[in-house]
């Protein structure tokens, strides 16, 4: 987080343009990205028909840009500048657009790293075939580490694999990626559930990820929920029998227990097997469901009602077989500090009939296999107790990451893991300080070309969002594997591409250089700049050209002008349309694309 | 180069009480130089109108020919506008305020404009006390026509090749107080505090209020030895007041120390308020502005602020005592009552 340095009478410093973390805050999406993947310039790319460069770009920070360009649960979006800069307004398509490199790239493998023949010397352990292991592998096996990954599973990739229904992710893309990384050499024990840790520490290990996920679904232990085991599936067990094809069809009637987008997997996946009349029922409000919104409507948009207010209270069974379930009905309340509060409402108790239930309420982790007197501690919630940086455990060799790390996340997340546990592994096996981590590479570009012209597409275009083109129903619901989302075509991805802001060009003020013709300030058409007398940050925050009420964005503070005041940035809804260095006369605003990088484990000793 | 504005603009942006946002007082982008001072004269007009509540369709911008005299397309999108011949602004605004006198006149014109070509219309429009706003953008040269002196460039002012200007300056405030003028301002476009309350102090007034704004021109005459530029100007800068504009009805909230401050009350209900930099003066008082301002020319000050006002001021419209109703508004017989009428009229100068 950026943090304003205030002087000793409150007044705001000049802001420090050196520290790199000022100006990646202010591109959105890179920000908020757990990978921090540079967002703007791969969207730049996929603009200029250059999908192969904008694939490796993802592939460089996010290892699965197919993948994630389908699934991602995109914390990239809700950042995203364009959806705060009017109420219509919603976030540039980050994610799908992602996709359309992967779609359009062309081949890549040659623009991977090459695998060197000579090894190093250290062999890594990697328990779990999930995102964050295979992570670990894509950063330490080109530096020449012999790769270890066990999983359980006959094939790698984790959830990925297990959980991620088909029509939302083709197993070819899955597959394409995992296999980018399998094929540096890294020796795979599939099949292979890794029952004891003890067993592993005593191999000639070097080092030990732990990247096993969280694989426990929980249950519901309600009245006849032994009698009708048989109907009632807990929602990842379910999920992962779909994908292995353990498991083909369920009954017509189908009730999904649960508010998550495990639940919407679970849903949408009984739809292709049979379920005609699939419900879901959450025990709480609509409004507080977990599920990513657009879960939601592809769910609803497949016929799947979701009935709210409905805590479960009994599997009911008939003739020792499940019948349906039993559903009290409540209302929400919220006390003061927004602590909700189920009261049931006094009407009677409904019965919903069914042939099967799934319970999709949340998972849990557990190492059962982990002995407990190896010296990996364990604390809250039985997660191992973890440095947040490096995520190394109390055992110096063992490092956790992704789901295993702190609870379940997501795909991206379990990346950002990876990525950052490969570095303190390889600090580790060459002996170094695994704090001892390098800085992110920046890079700050001019983007002048003639007198006012810019390398970048500096107008602003009125576009609203598109949509992706979705799959015929009728079609799509008839094989669990036909991808219900079609991607935007090239031309689509072109115009939706268009709408991104460029939030990496960043405007560079030069106090030096600057006259003070306002010109700057008169041009810029959301009201940014301000040249005004410096003062405490909330007296300013009120009275620039147009309050800056969003305190999570920065504001870009000048050294003193000539006249005593200082310009005073807030960066909150700046277009980065470049106007104001178009109107600056003197050159006093530059716009200059900033690269961030995070460091990852080949920078280390470079 | 941009030539479009991207149409997004701050999204918690206030609107004022007739209903419009800053934004629908903005015109098309800029075309001049980066830097012109012109353009911030044109941010005060929007930011003047836009806090006064103009209703956008009863203003007229008309304007001569310049750089200043482009400038009224990057301003107030919405009302009408008429881009004259050089010089000329004043008569073609002087036939559309005969015509309607329901609008506010807004001229916008340049120191070539006013100063050397059209000198002669706008001495009688001075005369004659329209009802109207008349800016000069001074920038001490012909912008347009590549920076050439104009009759507003000081004696020794440097020119960009290098040359001293040998010709006495031509001081249109001077003029415009000599020849009856009821407001007469002068300001800075480096200073919107200052130029904001006074543009709509111009606009309150019920006869021809003129502002003579200099506006550095960075691309001809913003050099070393200029002074006109934005360096000289800020160094050399004083006024005769701070100036407040308090507009009908509303609570006064600035304090103002005793003997030190003036209330001009205007015909709408508004009034100025004046924290008074300068002894010897008097806003209400023609000799007391002249005199100031030959001591701030003999000191070599830039003087700025509001220098004469005459709240009692009596338009053109109410000296002549012509109809109220705009043509616009009249029916065929009564703009053209028949030869019956005109005999009468005739027979009455018998
Ligand atoms: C139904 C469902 C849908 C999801 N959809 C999305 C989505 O759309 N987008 C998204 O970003 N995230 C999604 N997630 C979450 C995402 O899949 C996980 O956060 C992510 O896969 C975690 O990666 P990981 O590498 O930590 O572990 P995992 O992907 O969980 O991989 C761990 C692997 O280790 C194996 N393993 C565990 N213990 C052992 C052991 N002792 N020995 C050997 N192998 C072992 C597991 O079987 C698994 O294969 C979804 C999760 C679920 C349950
Ligand atoms: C009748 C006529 N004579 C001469 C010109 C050439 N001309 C165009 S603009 C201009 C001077 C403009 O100077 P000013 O009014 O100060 O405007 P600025 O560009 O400096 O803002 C002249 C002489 C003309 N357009 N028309
Ligand atoms: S780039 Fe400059 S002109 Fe454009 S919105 Fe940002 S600050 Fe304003
Ligand atoms: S346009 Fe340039 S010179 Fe003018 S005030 Fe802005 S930064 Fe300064
Ligand atoms: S030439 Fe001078 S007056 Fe004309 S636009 Fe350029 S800076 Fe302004
Ligand atoms: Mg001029």
């Amino acid at each position: 987080m950026y943090n304003y340095k205030l002087s000793k009478n409150k007044i705001l410093k000049p802001t420090d343009i050196r520290d790199p973390e000022y100006f990646h805050k202010v591109v959105d999406c890179q920000y908020a990205c757990p990978a921090h993947t540079p967002v703007p310039e791969y969207i730049r790319l996929i603009a200029a028909e250059r999908y192969t460069e904008a694939y490796m770009i993802n592939w460089e920070s996010n290892v699965f840009p197919g993948v994630l360009g389908r699934t991602c649960d995109r914390p990239c979006e809700p950042a995203c500048r364009r959806g705060r800069i009017s109420d219509e307004e919603e976030p540039v398509a980050i994610c799908r657009l992602k996709r359309v490199a992967a779609d359009n790239k062309s081949e890549v493998k040659h623009l991977m790293p090459q695998i060197p023949e000579q090894k190093n010397g250290k062999k890594i352990a990697l328990i779990g075939g999930g995102p964050a292991s295979l992570t670990v592998a894509r950063d330490l096996a080109p530096l020449g580490y012999e790769i270890h990954l066990y999983d359980e599973w006959p094939a790698g990739g984790g959830m990925m694999r297990t959980q991620i229904p088909a029509f939302r992710l083709p197993i070819e893309v899955l597959d394409e990626e995992v296999n980018y990384i399998l094929n540096m050499g890294v020796h795979t024990h599939f099949n292979h559930y890794v029952s004891s840790m003890r067993e592993i520490l005593e191999k000639d290990y070097d080092a030990v990820f732990v990247g096993t996920g969280a694989p426990r679904g929980r249950d519901l232990k309600l009245p006849g929920r032994e009698e009708a085991d048989a109907n009632v599936h807990i929602g990842i067990e379910f999920l992962a029998s779909v994908a292995f094809e353990h498991l083909e069809k369920v009954g017509k009637k189908v009730i999904v227990l649960g508010g998550g987008n495990t639940a919407m997997d679970c849903c949408r996946t009984s739809r292709r097997l049979g379920g005609e009349d699939v419900k879901v029922v959450v025990r709480s409000p609509f409004k507080d469901m977990k599920a990513s919104p657009w879960e939601i409507e592809d769910a609803q948009r497949e016929d799947i009602p979701i009935l709210n207010n409905m805590p479960p209270k009994e599997f009911v069974i008939e003739d020792g077989k499940l019948k349906g379930v039993l559903f009290g009905k409540v209302r929400a309340e919220y006390d003061e500090n927004g602590r909700r509060k189920l009261i049931p409402t006094g009407e009677p108790d409904e019965f919903i009939a069914c042939d099967d239930v799934m319970i999709a309420i949340g998972q849990d982790n557990a190492f059962p296999w982990i002995e407990r007197d190896l010296g990996i501690e364990f604390g809250k919630w039985d997660l191992p107790v973890l440095d947040k940086v490096s995520f190394q455990s109390t055992l110096p060799k063992v490092f956790f990451g992704g789901d295993a790390a702190f609870g379940p996340e997501n795909v991206i997340t379990a990346v950002a893991h990876g990525h950052q546990a490969a570095i303190s592994i390889h600090l580790f096996c060459q002996g170094d300080d695994v704090m001892n981590r390098p800085a992110p590479m920046t890079n700050l570009v001019s983007q002048k070309m003639g007198i006012h012209e810019w390398i970048y597409d500096s107008p602003v275009v009125d576009d609203t969002r598109f949509q992706v083109p979705h799959e015929d129903k009728v079609i799509s619901l008839k094989d669990r594997k036909i991808e219900v989302e079609l991607g935007f075509d090239e031309a689509l991805g072109f115009k939706e591409a268009q709408r991104c802001l460029n939030c990496d060009v960043q405007t560079v003020f030069t106090t030096s250089s600057c006259i003070e013709c306002d010109a700057c300030m008169d041009v810029c058409p959301t009201s940014c700049i301000t040249f005004t007398t410096n003062g405490e940050e909330e007296d300013l925050r009120a009275r620039l050209s147009a309050p800056a009420e969003n305190l999570s964005q920065s504001l870009y503070v000048s050294e003193a002008l000539p006249t005593t005041r200082v310009m005073i940035k807030d960066e909150d809804v700046c277009l980065h349309c470049g106007l104001c260095a178009e109107r600056c006369p003197t050159s006093a605003w530059d716009m200059q694309k900033y690269l961030y990088n995070v460091t990852k484990a080949e920078k280390c000793y470079q | 180069m941009s030539y479009i504005k991207p149409t997004f603009r701050h999204p918690t942006l206030p609107k004022n009480k007739i209903g419009f946002a800053k934004a629908d007082y903005e015109g098309k982008i800029s075309t001049l130089c980066a830097g012109c001072g012109h353009d911030s004269i044109s941010a005060s007009i929007v930011q003047a109108c836009y806090e006064m509540a103009v209703e956008p369709h009863k203003l007229a911008k008309l304007s001569g020919i310049g750089c200043s005299s482009k400038t009224p397309t990057y301003f107030l999108d919405n009302s009408h506008g008429f881009n004259s011949v050089h010089g000329r602004m004043p008569s073609v605004t002087t036939g559309a305020y005969m015509a309607n006198r329901d609008l506010i006149y807004l001229g916008v014109s340049g120191d070539g404009d006013t100063a050397s070509i059209g000198m002669g219309q706008f001495v009688h429009a001075i005369r004659r006390n329209l009802n109207m706003v008349y800016i000069v953008m001074n920038n001490g040269c012909y912008g347009l026509t590549k920076g050439q002196d104009s009759a507003t460039a000081d004696y020794g002012s440097i020119s960009k090749a290098g040359s001293k200007n040998m010709f006495q300056a031509i001081d249109l405030a001077g003029m415009a107080l000599e020849l009856g003028a009821t407001f007469v301002g002068r300001s800075f476009s480096g200073d919107k505090s200052q130029l904001v309350p006074m543009i709509k102090a111009a606009i309150s007034h019920p006869g021809f209020a003129f502002l003579d704004v200099i506006s550095p021109c960075v691309t001809f005459n913003n050099n070393n030895g200029s002074t006109k530029s934005y360096d000289f100007v800020r160094e050399h800068i004083e006024a005769t007041a701070a100036i407040d504009y308090v507009p009908p009805k509303a609570q006064i909230s600035v304090a103002y120390a005793e003997g030190q401050s003036a209330e001009v009350k205007l015909h709408d209900g508004s009034s100025i308020h004046l924290s008074k930099l300068a002894p010897h003066w008097n806003p209400s008082d023609r000799n007391s502005a002249v005199n100031r301002l030959q001591a701030a020319k003999t000191k070599g000050e830039v003087l700025t602020g509001l220098l004469y006002i005459d709240p009692e001021s009596q338009d053109l419209h109410e000296l002549q005592n012509t109809v109220g109703t705009p043509l616009n508004q009249m029916g065929e017989s009564e703009l053209c009552p028949g030869n019956e009428a005109l005999d009468s009229i005739n027979s009455s100068f018998r």
